[in-house]
C-alpha cells in the first residue's frame, strides 16, 4: 500500500517533513493537490482510490494507519473532494498524484509525449502549434506565446537561449512553485519543446531564493533527466537562484540578473526574442507558459484552444489566498467569474466575516470590492475594468482591512523593490508614499488625493517597466472603490 | 543558496572565496552565483572579498559593489542574531501577520527581516529560518519559532 505525504514547502511548512517521518522511509514525498487547509494531508491508496486524512501531526500517523478511513481525520476519496472535483487541470494534472522526482510515473502518466510529437513535427510546425493553442503568457503581460516563438526562431545566432521566469513574487501566487516541487519533469519538457522549436540549446531557469525546496527539486530532476539522456548537447539547462530582488520577475532584469549585473530594466526594443540574453535571441516565458506546452504538443493545439473565452484560451492556475477559507491552487477555463471563484469556491473568508476586497494579479494588481464580482476571469475583461489577471493570484480581504493602508503598501513595496531606473518609479513611489501618509493624516485630502492620481499618471506611462507602470492599479482601484478609507480622519490645516 | 540566520560564523578566509571562485570557473555569468555562495559560507559579503572577485570575472571592483548592494539576500555584515524572515506582503497582511509582528520584533534575541512573498499565501502568516518554512503562525506558534531560532 503506497502512502502519500506532500514534500510541497506549504505542506513542509505546517508540519509534512515530521508526519512523513513517522510513516517511514516507503512513503512517497509527492507534490501538493493544492488544497492548503488540508496540510498536512496524508493520503493512502485502496482498492476503491487514494483516501486522504487531513491536518495530521506527527503522534497521529500510528492510529490513522491502524483504523484507515476510520479515523477522524479522513476526508474520504481526495479526487471526489468538490475544491479538485470542479478544476480543468491541464497543468496540474500530475501534481499530488505522482511521484514528482520519479522519471518513470512522469512517463507513465502521458509524459514526454509532448517532446515525441514534436519531433515528427519539426520545429516550425511546433511553433505553429503554440500559436493555434492561443497560449498567452502566464506570468502577467498575456503576450501570446507563439509569437514570441516565432520571432526567435526566426533571428538567425550562432547561439540562442531558453529561460524559464520562475521569478515568482507576486503575493498570493505559487503556482509555479507547486509545479517546480510537484511536476518538475513537465518544465523541463516545456523547455526541451522550447529549445527544440527555435533552435536553442541552452536553458535556464531562475528561480527566487524564497524557494528553496523549488531549487532542490528542480536541480534533482535535471540531474535525472541528464543521466537518462533526456537532457544533453542538444539541449541542456541548469538553475540559476535570485538573490531576493523582486524586479527581478521583469523579464529583462531578470536577463540582467543572469549575466551577473544589477537587476536593472533594460529598455525595449531590442526584444529579448531578437536581442536577449548575452545578447542572443531568447524565449523567455514565465513557468506556467512553458508548464502548459507538453499538453498542447501531445494533445494538439486545439485540445488546450477549446478551454477558455474570448481571446483567452486554454485554462488558468489561479491561486486563490489571503483570507480565504478555502485557499490554493484552483486550475479552470477562463471565462469562470470572481465571484464564483471567492465566493463559491473559495467559500468566502476565513475569518467569516464579509469579503471586503480581493486584490487580483499580484502586488501590481487592482483591488475589487464584491460589486464587481461578475467580472469574469479573462484578460481583456480585466483591463477593461482597469485591472489585470498577472499571474493570476487572488488575495481576499475581510471587512477590517483598511484600504488606504493598502494602497500606502503599494507604493511603499514599490519604493522598497524599484531598481531605480527610471525616475517615476524611483522617486515617483517615495512621493506617492508620501502623499498617500498625508490624506491619512488627513491633511488638505481633496488636494493630496489629486496629486495622487496625477502622480499614478505619470508613474503609469512614464515607467520603463510594470513594477512603476502597474503600482498605480492598487493605489488608484482603492482610491475609486473604497473611497471612504481615504476620508476618515478629520481634515486639519496643513502647516504652512 | 543564502543559509542565512543562525549558526553563521562571522569568520571568512581568503582561501575560501578563492575555492569559490574555483567551483565557477569559466561558467557564463558568475558573478550572482558566486556571490550566492560567499553569502551562504560567511553569512555576508565581506567587503575585502569584491577586489579578489572582481580581479577573477575580470570586472571593476564597482561593478561587484554594485550587485552586492542590489540584492537584499546579500549582505555586507553578518547578522547580530539569529534572522528570522517574516512576511508581510498583501496575502500575509490579509491573514494577520502584523498581529504577530509585534511578537517578534519585540524579541532581543532575534533579529526580524521583512521578506515580500514565500509562496506560502493561502497558510500564512510565514517565516523562513535559514531554509526552513513556517505557516500558520499564530501567537504561540511565533513564540516557540523565536525560541527555536533563538537557540
Amino acid at each position: 500500500m503506497r502512502i502519500f505525504v506532500p514534500g510541497d514547502a506549504a505542506a513542509v511548512a505546517v508540519g509534512a517533513d515530521e508526519v512523513a517521518a513517522a510513516v517511514g522511509p516507503q512513503v512517497v514525498r509527492n507534490g501538493s493537490r493544492g488544497i492548503f487547509e488540508l496540510e498536512p494531508l496524508l493520503e493512502m491508496e485502496t482498492e476503491e482510490g487514494r483516501i486522504g486524512f487531513a491536518r495530521l501531526a506527527p503522534e497521529d500517523v500510528a492510529e490513522v494507519l491502524r483504523l484507515g478511513k476510520d479515523h477522524p481525520s479522513c476526508v474520504g476519496l481526495v479526487d471526489e473532494l468538490p475544491f479538485l472535483k470542479r478544476q480543468t487541470r491541464l497543468t496540474f494534472a500530475r501534481c499530488g498524484i505522482t511521484d514528482p522526482q520519479s522519471i518513470e510515473e512522469y512517463r507513465a502518466h502521458g509524459g514526454f509525449k509532448g517532446i515525441e510529437r514534436a519531433r515528427t513535427l519539426g520545429p516550425a510546425a511546433t511553433v505553429e502549434e503554440v500559436v493555434e493553442s492561443g497560449l498567452r503568457g502566464r506570468g502577467g503581460a498575456g503576450f501570446p506565446a507563439g509569437i514570441k516563438w516565432r520571432t526567435a526562431a526566426a533571428a538567425p545566432a550562432d547561439q540562442k537561449y531558453i529561460v524559464c521566469n520562475a521569478d515568482e513574487g507576486d503575493s498570493g501566487t505559487f503556482a509555479d512553485r507547486m509545479v517546480m516541487e510537484g511536476d518538475p519533469f513537465m518544465l523541463i519538457e516545456g523547455m526541451a519543446i522550447a529549445g527544440f522549436a527555435v533552435g536553442a540549446t541552452i536553458g535556464y531557469i531562475y528561480i527566487r531564493s524564497e524557494y528553496p525546496h523549488a531549487i532542490r527539486a528542480m536541480g534533482r530532476a535535471i540531474e535525472t533527466a541528464r543521466t537518462h539522456g533526456l537532457l544533453g548537447p542538444q539541449f541542456d539547462m541548469e538553475v540559476r537562484a535570485g538573490a531576493g530582488a523582486y524586479v527581478c520577475g521583469e523579464e529583462t532584469s531578470l536577463l540582467e540578473s543572469i549575466e551577473g549585473k544589477r537587476g536593472e530594466v533594460r529598455a525595449k526594443p531590442p526584444l529579448p526574442a531578437i536581442e536577449g540574453l548575452f545578447g542572443r535571441p531568447t524565449i523567455i516565458n514565465n513557468v506556467l507558459t512553458l508548464a502548459a506546452v507538453p499538453f498542447i504538443l501531445a494533445e494538439g493545439a486545439k485540445a488546450y484552444a477549446d478551454y477558455g473565452m474570448g481571446r483567452s484560451r486554454g485554462t488558468m492556475p489561479i491561486q486563490l489566498a489571503g483570507n480565504v477559507k478555502n485557499g490554493g491552487l484552483f486550475e479552470t477555463a477562463f471565462g469562470i467569474t470572481l465571484g464564483e471563484l471567492v465566493e463559491e469556491i473559495g467559500g468566502g473568508t476565513l475569518s467569516g466575516r464579509p469579503v471586503r476586497a480581493v486584490q487580483v494579479g499580484g502586488p501590481l494588481g487592482a483591488y475589487f470590492p464584491p460589486s464587481m464580482f461578475h467580472l469574469p476571469f479573462d484578460y481583456e475583461a480585466f483591463a477593461a475594468a482597469d485591472g489585470l489577471i498577472g499571474h493570476a493570484g487572488i488575495v481576499v480581504f475581510d471587512d477590517t482591512v483598511d484600504m488606504a493602508r493598502m494602497a500606502r503598501f503599494a507604493m511603499e513595496f514599490c519604493a522598497a523593490e524599484s531598481c531605480g531606473k527610471c525616475t517615476p518609479c524611483r522617486i515617483g513611489s517615495t512621493r506617492g508614499l508620501e502623499v498617500i501618509d498625508r490624506i491619512i493624516a488627513g491633511e488638505d485630502v481633496e488636494a493630496n488625493r489629486a496629486l495622487v492620481e496625477e502622480l499614478c499618471e505619470t508613474m503609469k506611462f512614464g515607467s520603463l517597466c510594470a513594477l512603476g507602470g502597474f503600482t498605480p492599479y492598487p493605489v488608484l482601484s482603492a482610491l475609486r472603490h473604497f473611497p471612504e478609507d481615504f476620508a476618515r480622519a478629520p481634515t486639519v490645516e496643513t502647516v504652512s | 543558496m543564502a543559509e542565512a540566520g543562525p549558526g553563521m560564523r562571522a569568520g571568512w578566509t581568503e582561501a575560501e572565496v578563492e575555492e569559490i571562485l574555483r567551483r565557477h570557473a569559466g561558467r557564463k555569468g558568475a558573478l550572482l552565483p558566486i556571490l550566492n555562495d560567499v553569502q551562504a559560507a560567511f553569512g555576508f559579503v565581506p567587503d575585502a572579498a569584491v577586489p579578489i572577485v572582481a580581479e577573477a570575472l575580470n570586472l571593476s571592483r564597482a561593478e561587484v559593489h554594485g550587485v552586492v548592494t542590489f540584492y537584499h539576500d546579500l549582505k555586507r555584515k553578518p547578522a547580530e542574531r539569529p534572522v528570522i524572515k517574516l512576511c508581510r506582503a498583501e496575502a500575509c497582511q490579509a491573514r494577520g501577520v502584523e498581529r504577530i509582528a509585534p511578537i517578534l520584533e519585540g524579541d532581543a534575541r532575534i533579529e526580524v527581516e521583512t521578506v515580500y512573498c514565500l509562496g506560502l499565501c493561502a497558510s500564512g502568516p510565514s517565516a523562513m529560518v535559514g531554509n526552513r518554512v513556517f505557516a500558520r503562525l499564530d501567537e504561540g506558534a511565533a513564540r516557540r519559532l523565536a525560541d527555536e531560532a533563538a537557540r
